[in-house]
């Protein structure tokens, strides 16, 4: 046995535990997420600058990969062996199902401090809420409801940019006629869905909405509005090509980009590729409301869920990291690099392009006049076993030649069952 | 001295018994870590897999017990019977085709023929590749707007039209091609073994009792393969029934979920949903297709020895 090696191991080992502690001083926070890509990372960063300038350590448990599916299989078997991270990015509904197993911390302390109830809308606020108690913090807000348009496409077919349902289909038409392609469709459920909640809120409006795909009521599903709803949609995919089926939104985006489509219905995400692409808003392309959503903002906010954490100065520090995040710092980097909006209300407009600026408008007045929604498709409104029925039930009718009514009739069953 | 030499003889006894025992525990002390791994990892969780379809689990697992209400929900469960549906289309023809075309491809390459070598590389290579590859070339060739119909209306064939990939009644055929295309190679390797151990002695008998070419196959050689075609059923067979990676890579379940196959659908249910349960109860029906399946095979295989 060679004992000067095994000297240098326990040496070594001895050290890093020396500088492991010395790390730890100030506390740290392990956070679990999936902004990998580029741009989101650079985002995260800055938290992480930020809680370190004020002595306290960041260990960044990144898993990328599909959506946040793998990261959240990780976090599950974390959680269930006893040693969940300090802080986890899972949104909506799903923060209530790890609060009800008892994971959760309770952040009313630092929303106190930080007058979190006057700082964020309360639709928001209320889905960061257990019995009443902040056990998360909202980071950032994506509008669902947004049409991208290019403009070049619109003029060779001599078509107006549509304000309502009608009008889509006259323009889709000119489009067609002009022999380019009206919509850039991307055929999968979840961008089918993304699509059909645009045409819930239009057609159905703010409080049909909310019946069906928040309070998820099978009544009020199975109804002639819905059938409404749902012609319409398969409407328009009268106007997609033949490409379409399976489809990733960006490719759907690039068709914009190139000038092969006119309109796609997808988040404001988009407008990264957009961006990407050396193009500039009110120029090369236009975003605006999806028909008859004018008024509406279906949101998509991304949240970090809070553990219960042992150790106090651990503790210490995930407090501090909640504070950061909603302080106007840390929501003006991140949102002008992630490309969304900040969930703080009153924040300087100054460093925001003019898509997210009229984003931010219509967050604030939309929250006055209750129109402020939470999406379905991107997992803020209903539980994922309600969502995923949903979403069958869309996807079969888009795929199939079944009537709406039939559609209808259908959802509204299997939202049933997925209650249970 | 007598009495010495006794002792002697009895110590050497008991060691020699020692030993005995010792060279028998050992080769048992040594599989003892496998074995204790195997009926934990492998036989323990099944248990808990059919413990966990007989609970309300959603987002966790947890142990209220219900019954068999999760199979009452998953037989309701329209997107359940499309992936049953799908799993029957895509196993019996992926297996027929696999078997048919992997016996004409070893018959004839079995003809002594110049450049064998390099036909069976060639045929055995899509094996080589990953489920994952053949899923996404096979989505580029099958993609009307990139692949096979855009190449040849290019050539001048207007009108010609392949939409399987898009079209939902006609997708599954699309999974089954590249399955079919990526396993034949490997049902022609396990034939032409078999056509291989074939005693000679009995193609010259039948040869000179006057059979022809086609009768020496259909009565003599064919028959011979009986244990091929077995082995090559059944795992082909319980390759069917585990697709999942192939389906992910060239359709992701859809259009809409007309792929969905029960993989995909424990997948969905148990992963992406927060039903646990329910792809629990799945996968155990999928467990059951495949115990009825191999469990006669093993019969079948224990009798012949």
């Amino acid at each position: 046995m060679n004992w000067k090696a095994v000297r240098i191991f326990l040496a070594t080992v001895l050290l890093s535990l020396v500088f492991d502690c010395a790390a730890k001083k100030g506390g740290q926070v392990e956070v679990l997420h999936w902004w990998t890509s580029g741009g989101e990372a650079a985002s995260v960063k800055v938290l992480k600058e930020l809680l370190e300038k004020e002595g306290y350590g960041w260990k960044d448990f990144a898993v990328a990969g599909g959506g946040g599916d793998t990261a959240m299989t990780v976090l599950k078997s974390r959680a269930v062996a006893g040693n969940p991270p300090a802080a986890a990015q899972v949104k909506g509904p799903q923060i209530q199902l790890w609060a009800e197993q008892g994971f959760l911390e309770n952040m009313d302390d630092v929303a106190q401090a930080e007058k979190w109830d006057e700082l964020i809308p309360k639709v928001i606020a209320d889905i960061m809420k257990y019995q009443g108690h902040y056990v998360a913090v909202p980071v950032n807000v994506h509008r669902i409801n947004w049409m991208w348009v290019n403009p070049e496409v619109f003029k060779k077919a001599g078509a107006k940019i549509p304000k309502t349902w009608a009008e889509f289909e006259d323009a889709a038409k000119k489009i067609q006629a002009a022999g380019l392609i009206p919509v850039a469709w991307g055929g999968q459920p979840w961008q089918e869905a993304t699509v059909f909640e645009t045409v819930v809120a239009g057609v159905g409006g703010t409080e049909f909405y909310k019946k069906t795909l928040v309070e998820a009521d099978p009544d009020a599903i199975n109804s002639p509005t819905m059938v409404k709803c749902l012609e319409t949609l398969k409407m328009i995919t009268k106007y997609i090509d033949k490409g379409a089926p399976g489809r990733d939104w960006n490719l759907a985006t690039a068709m914009i980009i190139k000038g092969e489509a006119g309109m796609q219905f997808m988040g404001d995400w988009a407008k990264g590729e957009f961006t990407a692409a050396g193009k500039k808003p009110d120029v090369d392309y236009i975003a605006v409301p999806a028909p008859q959503t004018e008024k509406q903002f279906l949101f998509n906010v991304d949240s970090f869920i809070m553990f219960k954490v042992k150790n106090p100065k651990d503790k210490e520090a995930q407090k501090a990291m909640a504070r950061l995040i909603l302080q106007p710092k840390f929501q003006e980097v991140f949102n002008v690099n992630k490309g969304s909006i900040p969930v703080r209300l009153g924040m300087p407009e100054d460093p925001f392009d003019s898509v997210a600026r009229k984003s931010m408008k219509d967050f604030v007045n939309s929250a006055k006049t209750g129109d402020l929604v939470p999406s379905m498709a991107h997992e803020m409104a209903v539980m994922p076993a309600i969502r995923g029925a949903i979403l069958d039930s869309v996807t079969k009718y888009l795929n199939s030649d079944m009537s709406a009514k039939d559609a209808a009739k259908a959802m509204a069953e299997a939202v049933k069952a997925a209650k249970k | 001295m007598a009495e010495n030499a006794f002792t002697i003889v009895k110590k050497k006894e008991n060691v020699s018994v020692k030993r005995k025992k010792i060279v028998e525990i050992i080769p048992k002390l040594l599989l003892s870590p496998t074995f204790v791994v195997m009926v934990v990892f492998i036989y323990g969780f099944i248990f808990w897999t059919i413990y966990i379809s007989m609970t309300d689990s959603k987002l966790m697992p947890n142990y209220r017990f219900v019954g068999l209400e999760q199979y009452l929900i998953l037989f309701k469960e329209p997107r359940w019977w499309v992936a049953i549906k799908n799993l029957f289309i895509f196993s019996f023809l992926f297996v027929l085709l696999c078997v048919v075309i992997g016996l004409i491809l070893a018959i004839l390459l079995d003809q002594k023929i110049k450049g064998e070598n390099v036909l069976l590389t060639i045929y055995l290579s899509p094996m080589a590749v990953s489920l994952i590859v053949t899923g996404v070339a096979w989505k580029w060739i099958l993609n009307p707007e990139l692949g096979l119909e855009r190449f040849m209306q290019q050539l001048g064939f207007i009108n010609f039209k392949f939409r399987w990939l898009v079209d939902p009644n006609m997708a599954i055929y699309t999974v089954v091609i590249a399955a079919v295309w990526q396993a034949t190679g490997y049902a022609m390797a396990l034939f032409l073994a078999g056509l291989r151990a074939i005693d000679n002695s009995l193609i010259e008998a039948a040869k000179v009792d006057g059979a022809s070419m086609f009768q020496i196959y259909t009565r003599v050689i064919i028959p011979c393969l009986k244990p091929a075609f077995l082995s090559c059923v059944v795992i082909l067979t319980h390759i069917a029934i585990k697709t999942f990676d192939l389906v992910m890579a060239l359709t992701k379940g859809g259009p809409g979920y007309a792929t969905d196959v029960p993989a995909t659908f424990m997948y969905a249910f148990a992963f992406n949903r927060g039903r646990l349960a329910l792809g629990a109860a799945s996968a155990v029906i999928m467990f059951i297709v495949v115990i009825s399946i191999i469990v006669p095979y093993l019969y079948i295989a224990r009798e012949r020895r």
